[in-house]
């Protein structure tokens, strides 16, 4: 073993655990006592009442609650797959073709990514709030600011992490591939099916992850394009707070994060899944 | 055209990108069966010519023709041809066996007639054994006879190979060298292979075409661009030469810039025409001053630095008017001069060539 990965010694030993132990400290405890005190039999979520679990039976029956989850669920789908594939298609093009106003396109899309929530929501607010005038009084409809809307800003700002995720991959890829396969007889289309989008796969799945999760936990944007009883969970826990904090809050949160932590644990499990598949065939000899 | 009718015949091609002219209207013609080289430096225009014939490229203008048949701008998958690409751009998430299937299963050839002739291929570049493995879990030999084998088993009329060996250590490539070459003979395809290693070039290759800013300088067997060089360029850059400058007196007489008259012969540059004499550092002999053989023309100079490479000694002597090297082979016999001596140079007769600009 090499003198730069050997075990630290001594005093820089003692201050390194310390650090860990602090900084373990610092990210887990709040999620440790967040959970605890949602099997808390009190309604004030941090004084301990005892064991219960009337807070995750009151989530089950809880109607609003429930709403505001599938709504979040839907959003956060619709989102992701739209983003994802208008994300990928323009990480594509940037990547792969030089045209006139690429650079702009390329400054442009980066765009939703810097700019304040805050401003992003109220330029959404006015945005459709215009949009809706014009559209009912050409067709005479009467739409409202809803889950549609709301949709639709997911879209627009998972567009730009998607395609950022993407192009990384893109850009680590080999051009020559594309070419060796349109050499070996593919058109244009096979090469993209059987070369390009398996090797951007990863990138895809990952801008996936992060669309869903970015969509998820949006409060502000979400809160300036909804509109009456259109609330997603966060945006619903974030109204629960202001009428008093109770352990629900917990047991939702506490919801949440498990199912947060199995969609990771998931795509880990797959991903270890392939790689082990790979390993094993090579020692598999001829067919 | 003749019964013989070519593999690949360029007529004038030209490629433009932008204002830059990376091919300069190129005539070309390799026979079917010819193991021919594209050599240059880097950005003579060698691996454009090269894409354009695999349709990587679409020439700016002229004729592209694959056995007659008019192919400029037909897109890659419909050419007879297939590339083994430099650093070889197999599909990473392929094995060995989905790697070289992979042009077969595009041509939609029936499951087991894939299976026979990949089989076929694999055996053909000696991997057995590996049919499963990943490109990243093979050697870089290893990853060079795949590409070979992914290209080859769609037998190609043609076979276009981009400095193939380039990505490979010297000894793994003199053998591929030598495998490449056999490979070549027993498959009896048409090899067009792009090189910037002019001993690559020489060691292979039936025929050269040697390549500079775009244009074709000069095509021949090996040993015609060797000992014939068509201009200073070609002389320069196929092994080491001396350049001695001299003006044309009479057929086959070239008067040297010292006043030593020469004989060389001179083609169809006119007396009067001032030309180049290459004279090759092995073909030259080193003697001490006095020694040398009378009744043969000599340069007269002084050994000013002595280079040993083991199986032979690299003397660099200078003229009076210019420096000049001298190659000669380090056996029992040979005559152990000093730095500082005063020798003679001389040459066999034949061993000049005349080159032009």
């Amino acid at each position: 073993m090499t003198a730069t990965t050997a075990s630290p010694r001594g005093l820089t030993r003692v201050v390194l655990s310390a650090n860990v132990a602090v900084v373990f400290l610092f990210f887990y405890a709040p999620i440790a006592l967040l959970t605890v005190f949602s099997f808390s039999n009190d309604r004030n979520p941090s004084r301990w009442g005892g064991f219960t679990l009337d807070w995750y039976r009151e989530f089950g029956e809880s109607q609003s609650l429930q709403d505001a989850l599938r709504r979040s669920l839907w959003v956060a789908l619709w989102s992701t797959i739209v983003s994802v594939i208008l994300g990928t298609s323009s990480a594509l093009a940037l990547e792969r073709f030089r045209f006139r106003g690429r650079r702009v396109f390329d400054a442009l899309l980066y765009l939703p990514i810097i700019i304040p929530d805050v401003t992003m929501g109220i330029m959404m607010l006015i945005f459709f709030g215009d949009a809706i005038e014009l559209v009912n009084d050409i067709f005479g409809t009467s739409y409202t600011k809803g889950i549609a809307t709301i949709t639709l800003a997911h879209i627009a700002f998972n567009i730009s992490f998607v395609s950022v995720v993407v192009r990384a991959r893109l850009a680590g890829m080999d051009q020559r591939m594309e070419e060796a396969a349109r050499d070996l007889y593919a058109s244009r289309t096979q090469a993209f099916r059987h070369v390009t989008l398996p090797q951007i796969m990863p990138g895809i799945a990952g801008g996936a992850l992060l669309a869903v999760t970015i969509s998820l936990d949006d409060v502000v944007v979400t809160q300036f394009s909804s509109g009456p009883g259109a609330t997603t969970l966060p945006v619903f826990v974030f109204s629960l707070i202001r009428k008093g904090v109770t352990p629900l809050i917990n047991a939702t949160s506490v919801i949440m994060l498990t199912a947060s932590v199995l969609l990771v644990l998931l795509s880990i499990l797959t991903e270890g899944l392939r790689g082990n598949e790979s390993t094993t065939t090579t020692t598999g000899g001829t067919p | 055209m003749t019964d013989t009718e070519a593999a690949v015949s360029l007529g004038g091609i030209t490629k433009r990108f932008g204002d830059v002219t990376a091919v300069d209207a190129i005539d070309l013609e390799i026979a079917d069966g010819e193991f021919f080289a594209l050599l240059g430096p880097s950005g003579c225009g060698k691996t454009t010519t090269l894409r354009m014939i695999a349709g990587l490229d679409f020439p700016t203008q002229g004729s592209l023709r694959i056995f007659g048949e008019e192919v400029g701008t037909l897109p890659p998958n419909k050419r007879p041809v297939n590339t083994v690409f430099q650093n070889y751009a197999l599909f990473p998430h392929m094995s060995v066996v989905q790697n070289v299937a992979f042009g077969l299963k595009m041509k939609k050839v029936p499951k087991a007639e894939i299976g026979d002739r990949v089989a076929e291929a694999i055996r053909l570049v000696h991997l057995e054994g590996m049919e499963q493995r990943k490109p990243d879990q093979l050697s870089g030999g290893q990853q060079q006879r795949v590409a070979l084998a992914r290209a080859l088993v769609n037998s190609p009329k043609v076979l276009l190979l981009d400095e193939p060996l380039g990505a490979l250590d010297l000894k793994l490539r003199q053998e591929m060298q030598r495998e490449l070459k056999v490979l070549q003979r027993e498959v009896g395809i048409t090899f067009v292979f792009v090189t910037h290693d002019q001993e690559e070039a020489l060691t292979m290759s039936d025929r050269i075409g040697v390549m500079n800013e775009g244009r074709l300088l000069q095509i021949g067997t090996p040993r015609e661009i060797y000992e014939h060089p068509a201009n200073r360029f070609v002389a320069d850059f196929i092994g080491q030469t001396n350049l001695l400058e001299g003006t044309v007196e009479a057929t086959d007489l070239v008067c040297l810039a010292n006043g030593v008259r020469v004989e060389a012969p001179t083609r169809r540059a006119t007396p009067g025409t001032a030309v180049s004499v290459s004279l090759r550092p092995e073909s030259a002999t080193l003697h001490r001053r006095g020694n040398s053989p009378v009744d043969v023309p000599c340069l007269d100079g002084e050994l000013t630095a002595i280079t040993y490479l083991g199986n032979a000694l690299v003397s660099t002597v200078a003229l009076d008017w210019m420096t000049v090297e001298v190659r000669m082979e380090n056996r029992a016999d040979l005559d152990h001069l000093t730095v500082g001596a005063a020798v003679s140079i001389t040459w066999a007769a034949g061993a000049l060539a005349v080159v032009g600009d």
